[in-house]
């Protein structure tokens, strides 16, 4: 139940375009036309699955202050906490490197629609943002943490499609040019997140 | 020192060329830290920072990275910056450092600094592209804190923590405008600025 709960919340509440804000250069850059938009959106949600339990456990055992404690009782007063960040960022470099690998081997049809979004994760920070945050919320086991992910990828998914729904209508409407191009798109995200936090306080 | 190529490098990026108006790098942090002066100036700074000595470290070794490993050689000089950054943001600053939260650490992956990296540190002697990184930092902060002091003005009535609004302004029935604070706005505040910079120079306009 508490996992449900948390995936609802990750999904609409804490929405990681509409209220952090995070992962918005690919958001606007790769939000033209559903399809890719689709495509990219489920390689943020499969990068944030897979990599959120290991940032998690590697924050466990390995980060924390205290954490090396299951090595040795020696290791108990080591504190890496400070480490954090470049360990999080060779994580999610090296694991999209090794998801680029797999897919292209197992699915070739999927990398032909993922192709080129892939190795641009690594620099996506929804990703990193997810670790971080993962980091702050302190979950209780990695199972959470992994509903955390889906929830956070997930929610990333759902903005950028409704944002290239509808940015393909926008062809058809007449804007000032000035606010042509990217100044409309901010707007048109401004009012989706206005939209997104009447979903503000939801419980299950 | 400042022959005309390196002082288009330090000037063009403050707004024919600003990354985030022009560019459109760097949004995830423009909006996020945002709702009030003081974290956003002290983001501002940190970004310059990180930015140009990345840039002259980049540039330094830029001969000897080879290209296939690049974005990880990368990703280590900024991490490496941006962990000092941090650490020294709680050694002196702890309350913004905890408003910052997590967007201390997000600007490894904040696209300007990869952009400017890639762009520029990668071809260019260490000098021109500290001035690059300066310029783009500079950019980038100055959008920040018009962000920031628009939407503090109007959110709190307040600039930097200082009362702005005066009380009489209340007492006739003003209030403080409570969206304003809200996540969504910083989007709408930075499509007007966009607005009114591609309003002024035409040639930026899509079509």
């Amino acid at each position: 139940m508490e996992e449900l709960n948390l995936f609802v919340k990750s999904i609409f509440i804490d929405n990681m375009i509409f209220s952090y804000f995070l992962g918005m250069c690919s958001f606007l850059a790769v939000s033209k036309n559903v399809k890719t938009a689709f495509g990219l959106g489920l390689a943020v949600t499969f990068m944030l699955v897979v990599t959120m339990p290991i940032n998690f456990l590697l924050d466990k055992y390995v980060l924390q202050p205290g954490a090396l404690a299951w090595l040795s009782p020696a290791l108990a007063s080591v504190d890496l906490s400070f480490l954090g960040l470049i360990m999080f960022i060779a994580v999610i470099a090296s694991a999209t490197q090794l998801v680029e690998m797999a897919v292209e081997k197992f699915s070739p049809a999927l990398y032909a629609s993922l192709g080129i979004f892939l190795p641009l994760i690594a620099v996506n920070c929804a990703i990193l943002g997810g670790a971080l945050f993962m980091q702050q919320k302190d979950f209780p086991g990695a199972l959470t943490a992994t509903v955390y992910g889906a929830g956070s990828g997930i929610g990333w998914l759902l903005a950028i499609v409704g944002l290239a729904a509808i940015r393909e209508k926008l062809a058809y409407s007449n804007v000032p040019r000035p606010l042509r191009g990217i100044g409309i798109t901010f707007i048109i995200t401004g009012l989706m997140g206005i939209a997104f936090m009447s979903f503000m306080g939801i419980k299950l | 020192m400042l022959s005309k190529k390196n002082k288009e490098a330090l000037f063009n990026p403050l707004s024919k060329d600003n990354p985030v108006l022009v560019q459109i790098l760097g949004i995830c942090s423009t909006l996020a830290v945002t709702a009030s002066m003081e974290p956003a100036i002290v983001m501002g700074i940190s970004v310059i920072a990180v930015m140009a000595l990345s840039n002259v470290i980049i540039s330094f070794i830029r001969k000897s990275i080879p290209t296939t490993i690049r974005i990880i050689v990368q990703l280590v000089v900024v991490a490496a910056l941006v962990i000092i950054v941090q650490q020294f943001l709680i050694a002196f600053d702890y309350d913004v450092s905890k408003q910052l939260s997590v967007f201390i650490g997000l600007i490894i992956t904040n696209c300007i600094l990869m952009g400017r990296l890639e762009a520029f540190a990668l071809n260019n002697r260490p000098w021109p592209s500290f001035l690059d990184g300066i310029g783009n930092g500079l950019g980038y902060t100055i959008i920040l804190v018009i962000v920031a002091a628009v939407r503090e003005l109007f959110g709190s009535g307040t600039l930097m923590g200082f009362q702005v609004i005066p009380q009489w302004c209340y007492d006739h029935g003003y209030e403080n405008n409570g969206l304003m604070i809200l996540p969504p706005m910083a989007l709408i505040t930075v499509a007007c600025i966009i607005w009114v910079h591609r309003a002024r120079n035409p040639e930026l306009m899509e079509n």
